[in-house]
């Protein structure tokens, strides 16, 4: 190891003193260490809870889930809904003092969807005209259907008219990032001293494993409303170990929970455990392609033994909540979801039909439906699995369990491989509809082991693409929905919610859909 | 003596460079990629990203481009932490493993040689027999168990401690994770030096000595000289592996040290992080075992002449 | 011989033959399958008094009720059954009964009473006693049970493993030593490379590599462990290829596999059964954190590591998770640890 890179490393930790008492500092735990503050290259949902406080998107969120005007402070859609117009806030500001033009956002969306920027989810931002052809090589970066027209105003021009656009543009992939010291720092733009950015906050240092500490932008226009000058993100791998620490009073918010623990923690803390809805989804990936689980029988007595409400409420503590369909409850642009057999009606009739499914399905005493379930470990799986197992032990089904580290499990399905029934989970990025039952669309390009297609199916969704009455768009969505919950590719079994220890001292904090948490709408008594 | 620490490094030039070659090819075949995620990315995207990081090249080229910038002192990019080098990662967790790591090895050492001085003196003694049961006690508890009970006993408990967290190493912030680190090896280095010294204490020499009359002091001291040998051999890996940091250790107790990056490193597939640390293990290794060495034939003059 | 003297050895080999013993007979005794779950009696403490108790008859009961999706009007306990008035407007359907003896709390319900058209059902059932002496899991799974069942898989890791690092090390030992120069370099070598790779990764990787199972477990752990073995025997022999005895057997035109066999690994016994000894507690440790990591044993089989980790991960909300498992372990580990200094002060020939 070079001496130089020593000393530098040394003294970037001798550096590094806490805030002052007077001011104190948010402590909030944020289950893991983010791989990279360059929005565009991010993924993760602890990235995006640092990086809504780091950047400000056209718009963003305030600390009920609702859009507020970010960047921009005004905007209109098209008749079509096809172009969108914002007109930027003018007193926006860098946090080196430079202001924030319309130039940025269209360098932001350009190197979002450069192949050369390697962004993992350009396909968000599918939905703005040529993104998708950009980002695979097809056409040129400046065929990009974002424009500015003059210093303030910018224009995004879209593919299709997408109801959920200005949720999307809150996303961390449409954040702007500093051209001059992207130029400049290349690579290592996003180190403390060398990271610009637009946001509530600026970063002051980053100790990967230890914290992540940013102090309120002085540029930034609302500087002043800000209560909490300094946030510190901490990472909290081991939950139970992280319970600890703010049960001594060293993290003032945690963003996960151990589930099999809620009960001890309602009775320690009280109200201080917080849960709110989310937009996640738990399911069992059934591999429609592979015998016996081809037969839809198989598929539906499998689903309708399922006690959800064991599973949500016993074994996760009510941090779950049982899911009967693939899109959670709540979302924007959407009825109330159709439902799969099981929450109405009597257990032991459902039992009763998922026996004679299987008895037609060719299974029975003598010869009984064998089941090799792949999840991707951690104490929380391996739980429901066992209890999986058990509700299907009652139809004399005989369940194996193949569990592996996640990046085996996630590349194991990606790759084809095979299997019978495997975990899978999603967190939505927009309150869509569209954003759960895409996930079943064929061709899907970011389709989590999907085995099954639908021409129906798949006809419903590009109708309800180029559907512009929100009505009729949740309509065929709603006819989609009932065709995957009557084939059960996915069989759904709970609904996240989000889960949290908010310490008293801490005040803001509203569990939301979007689980947006601003630290600027938030304080702290001293 | 230089020709012979110069001949061993000589050999540890090869030596790392199958354990490069070794833990490369190992880790690249492993299944799953860095970029297999939970939500699986778009062809597209993992197209760019697979080029971007040069993962797209036949992998003995991959392996090619790497010793090359081995060789210059680089050790690439992470993975999973993408704005920063392997190098920034290590220069910044080392001193934070090493600390901890220097310090545990310190408390242990002092602890486990004296307490196995004083059982190999009095054997059958009052020390010699808790010794026995203590030392198979600390070399019995799993760290995982450890940790969290002395965080709850004088973190929320006593509230004497703080039970996470770095703080640029203040002292308060320390002693949890050093007596995590330290107590395993004060049971065993207890162990190691009651049986040494309890062996030499009766070879014919000694026993000589003691019949001349020489005081007792002298004689233990003389005794010690060659005790330390097997105790010093031990140090040398344990050191190696205790400056390198714990799982363990830094997850539970907060802090930034690089112990976790063998274990994240491997299950993240973040190929040049686990090279990365692997070396510096390996390194390590091969340096302190050399002065472990050294170090023994400082102790016993006998052994220089077979070196 | 010197061992049977000592007081500890004898006390350290009678605790683990009883562990033993307890671990190979013990689940068949307990009246509980190791995997078996009651859903209704999660985490429960250790301790005595028989289950379902006043505390869990409650929320079992409504469970079962909405299970059943029946109105629970009354409940009244004689003895040893209970008496439920089970209502619904839809009509109680009496094929939901089953529920009840399929909670594993209640015998075979009997209807007694059928009123308003079937909309009213009373049923006596009876109410099973059920002990736990050392509470139950998240799942609800008896933790005696388990703890001993894990054992049965904790102790084979443990022998197993270290039998195989033991063939692997006296057999890479001793044949590096004897043959000496450059194969003797050659094979140390190779030693010193597997020395510097931080063991850690290595295992991680060999459990990533393949479908995890029972054996791979064993064999990843034997692969890191059998190095010290190698070392230990390799200077043995060593010093013992110079004696008279091996010269004259080379004289007699043994051959080099037929004096190892006969001559050398005979003589390097004593030192290798210490080291194997201490072997054993270290590799059921090894397994007991690469459970902590998730790379454990998988269910339904289970380990003592698997059971630890879990409870350090429960240690406030349930501490009698961590305690039983802990028990077995650290007593299992500290009674091999004991005997193989014991047995390490008995085959010193040095000592008086």
């Amino acid at each position: 190891m070079r001496r130089r890179d020593w000393l530098a490393g040394a003294a970037a930790l001798a550096t590094v003193r806490p805030a002052s008492a007077a001011e104190p500092t948010y402590r909030r735990g944020n289950d893991a260490d983010p791989e990279t503050l360059d929005p565009h290259r991010s993924s993760s949902v602890a990235e995006a809870h640092i990086l809504r406080d780091l950047c400000d998107g056209l718009l963003t969120y305030d600390n009920l889930g609702a859009l507020i005007p970010g960047a921009a402070r005004a905007w209109t859609v098209s008749e079509d809904g096809l172009t969108l117009h914002f007109a930027l806030r003018p007193d926006g500001r860098w946090s080196n003092g430079e202001p924030v033009t319309a130039v940025d956002f269209v360098y932001a969306f350009r190197r979002m969807l450069d192949p050369a920027t390697g962004a993992k989810y350009a396909e968000i931002l599918d939905p703005i005209r040529n993104a998708g052809a950009v980002n695979r090589g097809e056409k040129p970066i400046d065929a990009l259907g974002v424009v500015a027209d003059g210093p303030l105003s910018l224009t995004i021009v879209l593919e299709q008219p997408t109801p959920y656009i200005l949720e999307l543009l809150t996303h961390q992939t449409a954040l702007p990032v500093h051209r001059a010291s992207v130029e400049r720092y290349g690579e290592s733009f996003t180190r403390p001293g060398n990271l610009v950015t637009n946001g509530p906050y600026r970063l002051i240092d980053r100790v990967p494993g230890g914290a992540i500490t940013l102090e309120a932008n002085p540029h930034h226009p609302d500087a002043a409303s800000f209560a909490i000058r300094r946030v510190a993100f901490l990472p909290t791998p081991d939950i139970a170990s992280a319970v600890r620490r703010y049960a001594a009073g060293e993290i003032d918010s945690l963003s996960d929970l151990p589930v099999d623990q809620i009960a001890d923690l309602r009775r320690r803390f009280g109200s201080q455990v917080v849960l709110g809805p989310s937009l996640g989804l738990a399911a069992l990936v059934v591999n429609t392609r592979k015998p016996p689980f081809s037969d839809v029988r198989v598929r539906q007595a499998l689903s309708l033994v399922i006690d959800r409400e064991y599973l949500a409420d016993g074994l996760n503590g009510g941090t779950m909540s049982p899911a009967y369909s693939l899109c959670p409850p709540g979302l924007d642009n959407y009825r109330t979801p159709p439902e799969t057999a099981g929450r109405q009606g009597l257990p032991i009739d459902h039992e009763e039909t998922a026996r004679r499914l299987l008895a037609e399905a060719g299974f029975g005493p003598d010869r009984p439906l064998t089941v090799e379930y792949r999840f991707n470990v951690s104490d929380n799986n391996r739980t429901i699995a066992v209890a999986l197992a058990e509700m299907w032990r009652d139809l004399g089904i005989v369940t194996r369990f193949v569990y592996t580290d996640a990046k085996t499990h996630f590349a194991y399905l990606r790759d084809g491989g095979d299997f019978d029934i495997a975990r899978a989970s999603w967190i939505a990025d927009y309150s869509d509809p569209q954003n759960f039952l895409f996930l079943l669309q064929t061709g899907n390009a970011a389709a989590i082991a999907t085995t099954w297609s639908d021409g129906a199916y798949d006809d419903l969704l590009a109708r309800a693409a180029g559907e512009r009455d929100l009505g009729r768009r949740a309509d065929l969505l709603y006819e989609a929905e009932r065709i995957a919950l009557r084939e059960l590719p996915w069989i759904p079994l709970m609904f996240y919610k989000s889960k949290a220890l908010i310490a008293p001292r801490l005040h803001g904090y509203h569990p939301n859909l979007r689980n947006a948490a601003p630290t600027r709408f938030m304080r702290l008594d001293a | 003596m230089i020709r012979f620490i110069l001949r061993r490094l000589a050999q540890a030039v090869p030596t790392l460079l199958v354990v490069v070659t070794v833990s490369f090819f190992l880790m690249r075949l492993a299944p799953g990629g860095p970029f297999d995620l939970e939500r699986p990315l778009a062809p597209a995207a993992l197209e760019n990203l697979r080029r971007v990081y040069g993962l797209d090249r036949p992998l003995i080229v991959q392996f090619g481009s790497y010793l090359a910038a081995l060789a210059q002192g680089d050790l690439g990019p992470s993975f999973s932490f993408r704005d920063m080098s392997v190098l920034d990662l290590i220069a910044r967790g080392l001193p934070v493993s090493a600390l901890l790591g220097t310090l545990a090895l310190v408390l242990a050492t002092g602890l486990g040689v004296g307490l196995g001085i004083a059982a190999a003196l009095r054997r059958g003694g009052v020390i010699d027999r808790l010794l026995g049961i203590g030392a198979a006690l600390t070399l019995s508890l799993p760290s995982f168990v450890v940790a969290p009970l002395l965080q709850i006993a004088f973190g929320l408990t006593l509230r004497w401690l703080p039970l996470s967290g770095w703080a640029d190493g203040a002292p308060s912030h320390l002693v949890l994770p050093v007596i995590t680190l330290a107590l395993p090896q004060v049971g065993a280095l207890a162990r190691l030096t009651r049986a040494s010294l309890g062996e030499i204490l009766r070879t014919q020499p000694v026993r000589t000595m003691r019949s001349l009359g020489l005081p007792p002091i002298r004689v233990t001291r003389h005794a010690l000289r060659g005790a330390l040998l097997p105790v010093v051999a031990y140090l040398g890996p344990l050191a190696a592996s205790l400056l390198t940091g714990s799982v363990v250790v830094e997850t539970i107790f907060g802090l930034p040290g690089i112990g976790r990056y063998f274990v994240e490193g491997a299950l993240n597939r973040d190929y040049t992080l686990v090279m990365g640390t692997v070396l510096l293990v390996a390194g390590l290794v091969m340096t302190l075992n050399l002065a472990a060495d050294l170090a023994c034939a400082w102790l016993d003059p006998r052994l220089r002449v077979a070196t | 011989m010197r061992l049977a003297r000592m007081p500890g050895a004898l006390a350290s080999l009678t605790v683990l033959i009883l562990i033993a013993l307890a671990c190979l007979i013990g689940p068949a005794l307990t009246g509980h399958d190791f995997e078996r779950a009651y859903p209704d009696l999660r985490q429960l403490p250790a301790g005595l008094p028989a289950q379902p108790d006043a505390a869990h008859l409650g929320p079992a009961l409504e469970r079962l009720a909405f299970r059943m999706r029946v109105r629970l009007d009354a409940v009244e306990r004689e003895g040893d059954a209970l008496r439920l008035t089970l209502a619904s407007d839809a009509g109680v359907d009496r094929r939901s009964l089953v529920y009840l003896p399929r909670s594993a709390l209640f015998g075979a319900p009997m209807i007694v009473e059928e009123r308003d058209g079937g909309r009213t059902l009373v049923v006596a059932v009876p109410l099973r006693r059920l002990y736990f002496p050392l509470g139950t899991d998240v799942q609800g799974r008896d933790l005696l049970t388990r703890c001993l069942a894990a054992g049965r898989i904790s102790l084979a890791i443990g022998l197993a493993a270290s039998l195989v690092a033991l063939l692997i090390g006296v057999a890479y030992g001793a044949t590096a030593g004897f043959l000496g120069g450059a194969a003797d370099a050659v094979m140390m070598r190779f030693v010193d490379v597997l020395y510097a790779l931080p063991f850690v990764f290595f295992v991680i990787l060999l459990l990533v590599f393949f479908r995890p199972s029972l054996t791979l477990m064993l064999v990843a752990i034997a692969a890191v462990e059998w190095l010290d073995m190698a070392r230990v025997v390799r200077a043995q022999t060593l010093s013992l290829r110079e004696r008279d005895f091996v010269r004259a057997a080379h004289a007699l035109g043994v051959g080099a596999p037929g004096i190892i066999a006969r001559h050398i690994v005979p003589n390097t016994l004593a030192p290798v059964a210490v080291t194997a000894t201490l072997l054993v507690p270290q590799v059921i440790l090894l397994e007991s954190f690469l459970s902590f990591l998730g790379l454990g044993v998988q269910e339904p089989q289970t380990s003592w590591g698997v059971l630890v980790a879990d409870g350090a991960r429960s240690i406030e909300a349930a501490p009698h998770m961590l305690a039983a498992p802990a028990a077995f372990l650290i007593a299992t580990l500290v009674a091999l640890n004991l005997f193989g200094d014991a047995l390490a002060d008995a085959l010193d020939p040095s000592a008086g």
